[in-house]
């Protein structure tokens, strides 16, 4: 029962970094319906800004990170003015495709700035562990867990009940109509981007500190593993992707604890969440939680 | 809603042309005048180039890769040719456009507030909610349903509730008949009367000239991208031309 609680406990955490990454992609996908490859490196260059302004250059480590969140939106804004508002009304394909160019100027420019090998990133629980029982609580996990409620909890009112808000939801059904509205495509653009990549460093810090701290310019790949998280949970939906991340966080703790496969080879865990993935989407062809299309019959 | 019914023009179109792309001439050189108040009819046949000339009107132009390439828009007496669709919605335009565009996937309520997402006023926009289902009572017990639910009467009702959100001075219509039984183009009919007599100005968009030009009070005929007739609605109706190419007698 402990090692379940453990398990457990473990694979909400893993599933709070997934969400919190995917968190990053469905606001994109809900204002522009495009998959935005560029989170990745957002993830990738807002963990090593946190390591500069905070480790480095000696800031308070919040400090740090509230100057890294505005200064990602600010970067998120950038990028979105110069290579995806000119796309405006294009085919979505096309703004995949430069979301997937950035992606690898992003991750090339970290690896030009941060040559030193052995970067460590510090953070404020550092590698701190409480006992509840038999079962240990790693601090890095309760922020994670704490970080990725409270941003759920923002995502929702903010879609739900903002003006802003709904103009980003309208803007991913029919950018035309919300412009017939008086919605300002480019400025839902603008500001998704701004929310995405501001996101993006909190995701990196929670997983970089999960793992003691050590920073890679692939931590972007981090990214990858979250695919199955948001697309399980409905690729539009903020709930969708904390409810997706954690099953896949858990699907993937619980099969490293329990699965005994051998010999179908090693990393096993790696695989289960994507045939997590599939068996739902079998099921529910839009996520869990995703919107379904509408079609009068 | 209040309306001004002095019948000067509210929106004026002096030689508009058009093009898609490079090549593509839609409108060459449209002239009209919609007076305020008014409810005016544009009628043709398909591909005459009506909803460009809206799209034109409306901002809408970059979405279809078309562009103005002469002429001028005047709306309440200020040009409007370079202004984006969010500018032109917020001086006072709304639309609703060919094929409803309702937002399916979100509730009637939401694709209401949608139309009123220039009004900053959260208690105008309730307030202004409620008068929309007041309106259109049918669709007051799904206010909460997906719009993609909804039958295409109500969901039409819904596109022009929408575009009412925001207290337009000048409501566009861009076929609002199509595809819809003859009952319910009664209804829609009546709807956009009514508008019309609360004061709202009315640019109708339509191939079912019978209901267009009974409700019109003035009328335009689009004939490849150029206005081939123009005047009241009376004297169209009677109109030889008129009454064998759009209204099936003779």
């Amino acid at each position: 029962m402990d090692k379940f609680l453990q398990l457990l406990l473990s694979g909400v955490a893993l599933g709070g970094i997934y969400a919190l990454v995917a968190l990053g992609f469905v606001v994109i996908y809900k204002s522009s319906g495009a998959f935005n490859f560029a989170q990745g490196g957002f993830v990738t260059l807002g963990t090593y800004l946190v390591y500069q302004f905070g480790t480095d250059w000696g800031l308070p480590f919040w400090l740090a990170l509230v100057l890294v969140m505005l200064s990602m939106a600010a970067v998120g804004m950038f990028l979105e003015r110069l290579a995806i508002r000119p796309l405006v009304g294009k085919p979505t394909f096309t703004v995949v495709l430069i979301t997937l160019g950035l992606l690898l100027i992003i991750e090339q420019v970290v690896r030009a700035v941060w040559t030193m090998p052995g970067l460590v990133l510090s953070v404020p629980w550092g590698n701190g562990r409480s006992r509840l029982g038999e079962v240990t609580l790693r601090h890095a996990d309760l922020w994670t867990m704490v970080a990725a409620a409270v941003l759920l909890a923002a995502f929702f009112v903010f879609f739900r009940y903002s003006r802003t808000g709904l103009g980003m939801r309208a803007t991913a059904l029919d950018q035309e109509a919300a412009a017939a509205q008086g919605v300002s495509v480019g400025r839902s653009f603008a500001v998704s981007w701004a929310v995405a990549a501001a996101v993006a460093p909190v995701a990196g810090v929670m997983l970089v500190s999960r793992g003691g701290g050590a920073l890679s310019p692939a931590i972007g790949f981090v990214a990858l593993a979250a695919f199955p998280a948001m697309i399980l949970g409905g690729l539009d939906s903020a709930g969708g992707a904390v409810l997706g991340g954690v099953l896949i966080g858990l699907a993937e703790v619980m099969s490293q604890g329990y699965l005994d496969v051998s010999w179908l080879g090693s990393n096993v865990e790696v695989v289960v969440p994507y045939v997590v993935m599939v068996a739902v989407l079998l099921w529910r062809p839009e996520g869990l939680l995703g919107t379904r299309r509408v079609e009068r019959v | 809603m209040s309306g001004d019914r002095s019948g000067a023009p509210l929106l004026e179109v002096r030689g508009l042309s058009v093009r898609y792309g490079p090549a593509l001439s839609v409108l060459d050189g449209v002239d009209m005048a919609v007076p305020a108040g008014a409810i005016v009819a544009l009628l043709g046949p398909n591909g005459a180039g009506k909803t460009t000339l809206l799209r034109a009107l409306t901002g809408l132009l970059p979405f279809h890769h078309g562009r103005v390439t002469g002429g001028e828009v005047v709306f309440d007496g200020s040009s409007v040719g370079r202004a984006s669709a969010t500018e032109l919605v917020r001086r006072g335009m709304a639309q609703v456009m060919e094929g409803r565009r309702i937002f399916a996937e979100l509730t009637v309520e939401e694709n209401l507030r949608a139309g009123a997402i220039t009004v900053r006023d959260r208690r105008r926009v309730a307030e202004r909610t409620g008068e929309m289902l007041d309106t259109f009572p049918q669709l007051a017990p799904r206010r909460g349903d997906q719009a993609g639910y909804l039958s295409g009467g109500e969901q039409q009702m819904l596109a022009i509730g929408r575009a009412l959100m925001s207290s337009p001075r000048l409501l566009l219509l861009d076929e609002p008949s199509l595809g819809l039984a003859p009952r319910i183009v009664e209804q829609i009919a009546e709807r956009i009367a009514a508008v019309g007599a609360a004061g709202t100005t009315v640019l109708l968009v339509e191939q079912n000239a019978a209901m267009a030009l009974s409700i019109a009070e003035f009328a335009y005929v689009l004939q490849a991208g150029r206005v081939a007739m123009g005047g009241t609605a009376a004297v169209l109706r009677r109109d030889a031309d008129v009454q064998k190419l759009y209204l099936g007698n003779g």
